[in-house]
């Protein structure tokens, strides 16, 4: 008796969260109509309703009563036919969708385990704590804990590009000034900066409105920008550049209801024929890679996807052995 | 006396590096490898604070934050979540369930890490 019972409240469990629709759609990561138990659904209504149009149409214009029969049958199985085969498409489609996703999840933990592992005891090698290093043997240690940081870095923006491609980069909303922001993160790469002998001028209009979205990503953004423009300069191999005034100018101000940030230096430029991909994934322009063999070719996509789905705008403009100034704007917060 | 780590953590190579660290740092540290033994070894040695991974073997981390907060021996140990998951989910998950600190461990060097754990036991993160 208690088995029967154990087994009809398994079948009615099994049942109920066959049904629940929202549950079973959230699993693939999709809007509910791109669900393929939802299309399921609405294509049977599609196909109740169909029939008994066809039905009441039928009876009024065909007498006898056989051939309406025949004709709903034939019209309800071949949308059910249809059905069938769009559903178990999209099917296919949100389960690959699913799996990429779980994969990708799974396989940058998996790979960021052992970097994360090396990396440290790279580090504790280094300290010294587990016996002397000798100079030559530092120099080595260093290269292979920024060759572990640069594979870190890789993991983690492919991981982000996956979350972007997915629509499942989580934005935590709030309302902050992009004053302040900038100029946090800019007196942290002040040392940097300084060290290539690079001089960040800002320019910051005083209690300019809010903006509001996650600070967190937009810092990202920025700190891409920053980085690029910084690496950019020290790329100058012109001897008239190389004399220029070594400057990065950071303005943010406002204009109509947006908050724009740009960054101006005065590096090697982008060449007008790669002007156009600078956003693709992946994409490195040929004087970048002549330099620097490393680099993902991620930082502007994922710039790109974090501005625009902050409701902003980003872009740029840059002429090849001059410097570029890169832009954004966001809108102002409504609060 | 000195204080007590316990580090929950499935990964012997992590065990080890962050172990020889934190001893050199002159705490004591007991090592788990999944989280049963962690919890067991909670309740027995009633550390000063509690490393725990979240990714491990048998029972989830989570699983193993929950119990160590509802259990009267262990629930005002402060637990440090040291892992690679770096999802905002799984961060608000752990601070909700009582953990004191998230750490993404590919977010920070050795060094960053042994200075947030010294922080915390000694009381000023809490």
């Amino acid at each position: 008796m208690r088995f029967l019972k154990k087994m009809k409240n398994n079948l009615f469990s099994s049942f109920s969260q066959r049904i629940n629709i929202i549950e079973q759609c959230k699993k693939y990561g999709i809007p509910v109509w791109q669900c393929p138990q939802f299309l399921f659904l609405l294509m049977g209504c599609v196909i109740i309703v169909t029939s008994v149009t066809i039905y009441l149409i039928g009876s009024h214009y065909i007498e006898d009563p056989e051939v309406i029969v025949l004709l709903v049958l034939f019209l309800a199985t071949f949308l059910l036919a249809m059905a069938f085969v769009i559903v178990h498409s999209f099917e296919k489609l949100a389960e690959t969708n699913r799996l990429k996703s779980e994969f990708v999840s799974i396989v940058s933990h998996q790979i960021r385990s052992p970097l994360t592992n090396l990396k440290w005891i790279v580090e504790l090698l280094m300290s010294g704590i587990l016996g002397k290093i000798e100079e030559k043997q530092t120099e080595y240690f260093k290269i292979l804990k920024e060759n572990l940081e640069r594979m870190q870095e890789l993991v983690s923006e492919l991981l982000t590009v996956s979350r972007i491609e997915a629509t499942k980069l989580v934005f935590k909303k709030e309302e902050f000034s992009m004053e302040n922001l900038v100029r946090d993160l800019v007196a942290e790469f002040k040392p940097i900066a300084k060290s290539s002998n690079i001089k960040i001028n800002m320019d910051l209009e005083k209690n300019a409105p809010k903006v509001f979205t996650d600070p967190f990503q937009i810092l990202q953004v920025i700190e891409n920008l920053l980085y690029n423009a910084i690496r950019y300069m020290n790329f100058a191999t012109d001897p008239v550049q190389k004399d220029k005034e070594r400057e990065i100018n950071i303005k943010v101000y406002h204009k109509n209801s947006n908050i724009i940030f740009e960054i101006m230096d005065n590096g090697i430029g982008i060449p007008k024929e790669d002007q156009k991909y600078i956003f693709q994934k992946f994409f490195r322009a040929d004087n970048v890679r002549r330099y620097q063999t490393n680099g993902s070719g991620l930082g502007l996509y994922i710039s790109k996807s974090i501005i625009e789905r902050s409701g902003g705008k980003i872009g740029f403009e840059s002429r090849e052995g001059v410097g570029t100034t890169f832009w954004f704007k966001l809108p102002i917060s409504p609060k | 006396m000195p204080k007590t780590i316990l580090f929950i953590e499935d990964e012997s190579a992590m065990q080890k590096t962050v172990g020889a660290i934190i001893q050199k740092e002159g705490y004591n540290m007991i090592s788990a490898l999944d989280g049963d033994l962690g919890i067991k070894l909670a309740k027995e040695m009633r550390p000063d604070l509690i490393l725990l991974d979240l990714v491990l073997p048998k029972r989830d981390g989570f699983d193993v934050l929950r119990s160590l907060k509802q259990e009267e021996q262990t629930k005002s140990i402060p637990i440090i979540v040291l892992t690679n998951l770096g999802e905002m989910e799984n961060i608000d998950k752990a601070i909700e369930l009582g953990a004191t600190t998230y750490l993404v461990k590919s977010d920070y060097s050795l060094k960053e890490i042994i200075e947030k754990i010294k922080k915390t036991v000694d009381g000023s993160l809490i």
